[in-house]
């Protein structure tokens, strides 16, 4: 047997990749008449729309046309939920940076220019831009939803410790290396628009709504993406809409590839989160209590905030069984770019409140952190606060493998020795284990769709309802699809991502491309091979259930005919070689009235440990060692999922580290680019970075046994604060450490206990 | 009408000398396998090799970040694409390592990270995991976490195939320097100072060299110079020696000539080159520009404020000197005349009884711009200071001498305990600003931290060199 299922592969576009051949949607050889789209936008904050003055932009040379909400075809709404967003403003606007008109022109430099002749007449008002004025001025985009159980406050009076905090996280920019990219030309019938989305049914609906006509008119195609992150979730739509918009006026090819200060500036972002908490401990460590009131910072839509929340909700107990609880979530309003879905998509900043009060709770029963931790894991049979029983739990089998490979006991004596000889330097070490659900928790979301089509020379085409932005989708799929009709790699050619192919799809998200796409994939390649197999038997003289579809071949006994010949032979004989598949996850189902069901298919595991040393003169510090154990099931490509563990793992640090987006008084955001705005680099990863994957670990009903790995590993990080509040805490008493821990946040947190 | 080979083909353009070589390359040769992530030389996915004769250590193939460069500056020059490394189906080692290393994710970052590898190929001192990391730092990945790129960059560093690249690497004569006109848009690359003097004198006349700062007004503020003159073929503007225990170091010299220089010849400038920048900015970024750019927080100003260093300044009159330390005037002011440059730095070499560091304090330890950098010598006799020259970056409007502190320091012993009596009088020298770099309290207190670390590192030996991977820019002595 030699199918590709379960082995390590580089990515399927590696070649493309590292020779300039793979294409993103900016190197599409553009049609001669190819006209260029800019976005005039608005420059304060808050205010009314008095006018907007579009006679100088239309009067300069080469400019085709400006368009602004009134000529807008059929509805001025998008948003991937509620639709409240308008795409060009109509008598207000919300935030700097916000659509007013598109300009399309010959050239992107006349574009541009002309985009900055548009001048809006707006009567500024005071801007929102905290969650604390929002709460403030009761400003929400959503109602409470609350999850509770048990008499939280009668545990919180039993318990033995009380610990309570504000636990505030901030955003973070997705920073994928391609920016938001469109590409909208005129076909017969309509549309084709090639989108840098990680959701193309989306930007075919929305495009189709704001142009009026029905979604039959519009194709969305996507080869791939250059990152996506969530970033490209729901926020792809307006670009492709105004690209969309200028197609349809002038009939002309029409390009928009965003500039990265304007990507940065105009797009949203990863929540920033407060949570209220308090915690209850007994004098054996364990939860008895937990009242946590978490609230985040939408923006001026409500885009994804909501399911945004309800994740945060979801992951308020991390890898904790807890009593009594009561959570309570609620997303403000404010004057910035509505923020969005980001890997993890509220999971972390719900993990941050709950990994806040382990650690208090530890310092102040004297409790070592693991340990502590380990005393309150679920175990199978036990019920998440929104009544998900869990089963198969994989926390303390994780955490022991790690304990031992890592060697935390003896480690952690080291270094407290080392801290209690030496003045500036310190060392720390930290850890987080971690239970992540999987599913979209709009649970009708989860379901997808496939398309693969035999040819009679016996090589394939493999279509599905997931994009590539990087994460090796196409990869695993390729691999589900060979296994499946037991043909070589190289006979499939996976198609680039198309609504005229698959329609209906769910954005790539939530971890969940592979398990969705993967169970339809393997539905349609099934369906085309059972078609085959009589005809196999029949060529090999055998019985159906005699036939193996291997390597490109049909095999029974010490015979066999190529897959080709077969294919053929089903053609002769007028037999269908092309099948959908489709799969929907089944027995998930949520009702935040209640705040009661089984959101989630299955949870993935993991536990990081991280070591970090700590300057405290400079508050400058490393990584000096970080071990990594994750659970992904039976892996469908050990080498790819290593990656994905260890990108979140790094982009989960500058999360908590080094990304701060900063936006001046106005609103304005000040910093819009890589100068300013510091994403980790080579340097900043660990010295000494061991990963493993569990060992023996199939996930039954799962594609392949396997399981998502796109967001858990990125609460790995977590175990670097954790790090540095041991490092910190050397100085004695209990470290207060601002995120992103910056050096100065380090170097405040020092001083502090100096 | 420039000329130059590109991926071995000579070309031929005559576009507007504001066309960025990025620009060219995507918009007029369809060549779109080279990205723009930033458009301001930060995340590196731009990057194409360029190759130069004149390296320090002999000919070298340099990444560079294509987003800075302006196209007339690769006139004359022979440069590589990511589309011009493969021979035919065969990879080169540099794309074949990161496909066996699983470098590559989403693929937008890889053509850049595929040319800084390609130069490491050919380096023959890129050895060291520092040296890697330096090579790589100005490559941004969003996907990877880097670990892969890493051990890709392990993989090839040094390899040097037998291949067309190597055979590129012989002496040759590159000639860069030209003019022409395009429109209302002018470029100048003189090989001769009268004529260099002429065109400074037009009217809105702006010097460029390697354009690293000067690049961002035009990719990011959408400015058009009409009249550009660079200075980078001047005569003895490259000029890198050692006259006696003096340092003469060309204005034009790229800081990555002058980091291999200085490793021997002035270790203190190496320590604050090694994160100053990426490799890909450093190859095309000029000490004459750092200093010209009169930046509070350019780097390389805080180290030859405390080296004392001397600028030959050149005008149609003739030669000048001028103690940099009279040189920064205020906030992005300079004392250079009209019709004035920098033609060369002096330095002399710290004595046996000097004792130097450099550091660099900033959010992200690469590739970053400074809260606060120090640049610190200090003359000690007999355990007693009798000179100071403490340099600061970050800390005021201009790189400043921190005088105060300097003048209470002469006299006093050298030790831990003395520093510390007097650390306060810095106060008196500097009171910085607050910004999204470091608050004014994180400035201050870093900035006397790193006075502590300086005198710590050097109590007992003249330097400390960076160790491999340094955590803290203050270099841990062992007791």
């Amino acid at each position: 047997m030699s199918s590709p299922l379960h082995k390590s592969a580089s990515h399927e576009s590696a070649v493309g990749h590292v020779t300039g051949r793979a294409r993103y949607v900016d190197d599409i050889a553009e049609p001669h008449d190819t006209a260029h789209a800019a976005v005039a936008t608005s420059t304060v904050a808050a205010g009314r729309l008095l006018g907007l003055e579009l006679t100088a932009a239309r009067a300069l040379p080469g400019v085709l046309g400006v368009y602004s909400a009134a000529d807008i075809p059929g509805v001025n709404r998008i948003g991937p939920i509620v639709h409240d967003e308008p795409l060009l403003a109509e008598d207000q606007v919300f935030f700097h940076g916000q659509a007013l008109a598109v300009v399309v022109a010959e050239t992107r430099e006349v574009a541009r220019a002309a985009a900055a002749l548009v001048k809006p007449q707006i009567e500024p008002t005071l801007p929102v831009l905290t969650m604390d004025e929002a709460i403030e001025r009761a400003d929400f985009h959503t109602d409470a939803h609350v999850i509770a159980r048990g008499d939280v406050e009668q545990a919180l009076a039993s318990a033995a410790v009380v610990v309570e905090q504000d636990v505030r996280t901030g955003g973070q920019d997705h920073f994928y290396l391609e920016t938001h990219g469109s590409f909208a030309q005129p076909v017969e019938g309509g549309l084709k628009v090639t989108s840098s989305t990680q959701h193309p049914t989306e930007v075919q609906r929305e495009v189709a709504a704001v142009l009026g006509k029905p979604a039959s008119t519009v194709v969305c195609e996507v080869a791939r993406l250059g990152g996506g992150f969530g970033g490209k979730e729901s926020q792809a739509s307006q670009f492709a809409c105004l690209a969309a918009m200028g197609a349809h006026f002038t009939g002309r090819p029409v390009k928009l590839v965003l500039k990265r200060h304007e990507d940065m500036a105009w797009t949203g972002n990863r929540h920033p989160f407060l949570g209220r908490y308090r915690a209850g401990f007994d004098a054996q460590g364990k939860l008895v209590g937990f009242a946590v009131k978490i609230y985040s910072n939408g923006g001026w839509t409500s885009d994804l905030s909501s399911p945004v929340m309800d994740r945060a909700l979801f992951h308020l107990d991390n890898a904790y069984r807890i009593p009594a609880l009561r959570f309570e979530g609620r997303v403000c309003r404010t004057n910035l770019p509505s923020n969005t879905a980001f890997r993890g998509f509220g999971g972390p900043q719900g993990v941050a409140v709950i990994e806040d009060a382990m650690e208090r709770g530890a310092a102040a029963l004297g409790i070592d952190p693991v340990e502590l931790r380990r005393r309150n894991y679920y175990v199978d049979g036990d019920a998440c606060p929104y009544g998900q029983v869990v089963d198969n739990v994989r926390l303390q089998r994780i955490t022991d493998q790690l304990l031992e490979s890592a060697d935390y006991v003896a480690r952690r004596a080291e270094i407290d020795a080392f801290n209690a000889s030496s003045r500036w330097i310190r060392r720390g070490i930290g850890f987080v284990p971690l239970k992540f659900g999987i599913s979209f928790t709009a649970s009708l979301l989860n379901q997808a769709g496939a398309l693969v089509l035999v040819y009679a020379d016996g090589s394939v085409q493999l279509n599905h309802g997931g994009t590539e932005m990087g994460q090796g989708l196409y990869s695993k799929m390729l691999a589900v699809a060979a296994d499946t009709l037991g043909v070589r790699l190289d006979q499939i050619r996976h198609m680039a991502t198309s609504t005229e192919k698959v329609p209906n799809t769910s954005a790539t998200a939530a971890s969940s491309g592979t398990d969705l796409n993967g169970a339809a994939v393997l539905d349609a390649c099934t369906t085309v091979r059972e078609r085959m197999r009589p005809v196999a038997a029949e060529m090999l003289d055998c019985k159906p259930d005699a036939v193996r579809f291997v390597d490109g071949s049909c095999v029974a006994g010490d015979s066999s005919v190529p897959f080709a010949d077969v294919a053929n032979l089903c053609w002769v004989k007028q037999i269908s070689l092309s099948s959908t598949g489709y799969y929907a996850t089944p027995g998930i189902a949520y009702d935040a009235e209640t705040g009661r069901g089984t959101p989630f298919f299955y949870y993935a595991y993991g536990a990081a440990f991280a070591e970090v040393e700590v300057d405290a003169r400079t508050g400058q510090y490393g990584l000096v060692r970080v071990d990594i154990l994750q659970d992904v099931g039976d892996s469908l490509n050990p080498s790819i999922d290593r990656g994905q563990v260890e990108g979140a793992f790094v982009q989960g640090l500058g999360w908590l580290t080094v990304e701060e987006l900063i936006y001046d008084d106005s609103g304005r955001m000040a910093t819009h680019g890589p100068s300013t705005y510091k994403i980790p680099a080579v340097g900043d990863i660990p010295a000494d970075f061991r990963v493993a994957l569990l060992d023996r670990s199939a996930q039954e009903g799962v594609i392949g046994g396997s399981k998502a790995v796109g967001e858990p590993p990125f609460l790995l990080a977590f175990a670097a604060l954790g790090a540095l509040r041991h490092a910190v805490g050397s100085f004695g008493g209990l470290p207060e450490i601002a995120v992103p821990a910056t050096h100065e946040s380090v170097l405040r947190a020092i001083e502090a206990l100096r | 009408m420039i000329r130059f080979s590109l991926n071995g083909k000579t070309l031929e353009a005559d576009t507007s000398p504001n066309t960025t070589l990025l620009d060219f390359l995507r918009q007029e040769q369809r060549l779109t396998g080279t990205k723009e992530g930033c458009a301001e030389g930060d995340c590196g996915a731009c990057t194409v090799a360029l190759l130069d004769p004149d390296a320090v250590g002999g000919p070298a193939w340099r990444a560079i970040n294509s987003c800075l460069t302006l196209l007339p500056m690769v006139n004359g020059r022979t440069l590589v694409t990511v589309e011009g490394l493969s021979d035919g189906e065969t990879l080169h080692p540099a794309q074949q390592a990161v496909v066996e290393r699983l470098g590559s994710q989403c693929g937008y970052c890889t053509p850049g990270v595929v040319m800084s590898l390609f130069e490491s190929c050919y380096r023959d001192d890129a050895a060291s995991e520092a040296a890697q990391s330096d090579q790589m730092c100005g490559n941004l990945c969003r996907c990877t976490g880097y670990r892969p790129i890493q051990d890709a960059a392990k993989d090839v560093a040094g390899c040097r195939p037998a291949d067309r690249f190597a055979a590129a690497l012989v002496p040759a004569v590159t000639d860069p320097s030209g003019a022409w006109t395009r429109g209302d848009e002018s470029w100048s690359m003189p090989d001769d100072w009268s004529v260099f003097f002429d065109a400074v004198e037009q009217e809105e006349a702006q010097i460029v060299c390697g354009a690293t700062d000067l690049g961002l007004q035009v990719t990011q503020r959408g400015v058009r110079f009409s009249t550009l003159v660079s200075v980078e073929s001047l005569p003895g503007l490259r000029d890198l020696h050692v006259d006696g225990d003096v340092v003469h170091i060309g204005a034009a010299v790229p800081l990555t000539d002058l980091e291999r220089f200085a490793a021997e010849e002035l270790p203190v400038v190496a320590r604050m080159l090694r994160f100053f920048g990426s490799r890909q900015i450093k190859h095309r970024a000029t000490l004459g520009g750092n200093l010209c750019n009169a930046s509070p927080i350019g780097d390389m100003a805080p180290v030859m404020l405390a080296l004392d260093a001397t600028l030959v300044l050149r005008s149609r009159a003739g030669e000048r000197e001028l103690p940099i330390r009279e040189f920064f005037l205020g906030y992005r002011q300079t004392a250079l005349a009209a019709g004035e440059v920098v033609a060369a730095i002096r330095v002399r070499k710290p004595g046996p009884s000097a004792r130097v560091g450099a550091y660099k304090v900033s959010r992200r330890r690469e590739m970053d711009i400074s809260a606060v950098a120090l640049g610190a010598w200090v003359e000690v006799s007999d355990g007693l200071v009798i000179a100071a020259r403490l340099g600061f970056g970050g800390m005021a409007a201009t790189p400043k001498r921190a005088s105060a502190l300097e003048a209470a320091l002469v006299g006093q012993p050298w030790t831990i305990d003395a520093v510390e009596r007097l650390i306060g009088h810095l106060d008196e020298d500097f009171q910085p600003l607050s910004d999204h770099r470091g608050s004014a309290w994180y400035r201050q207190t870093v900035a006397k931290n790193l006075v502590r670390g300086f005198v710590e590192e050097t109590e007992h030996a003249s330097f400390q060199a960076l160790p491999d991977r340094p955590l803290s820019t203050i270099v841990q002595v062992s007791k």
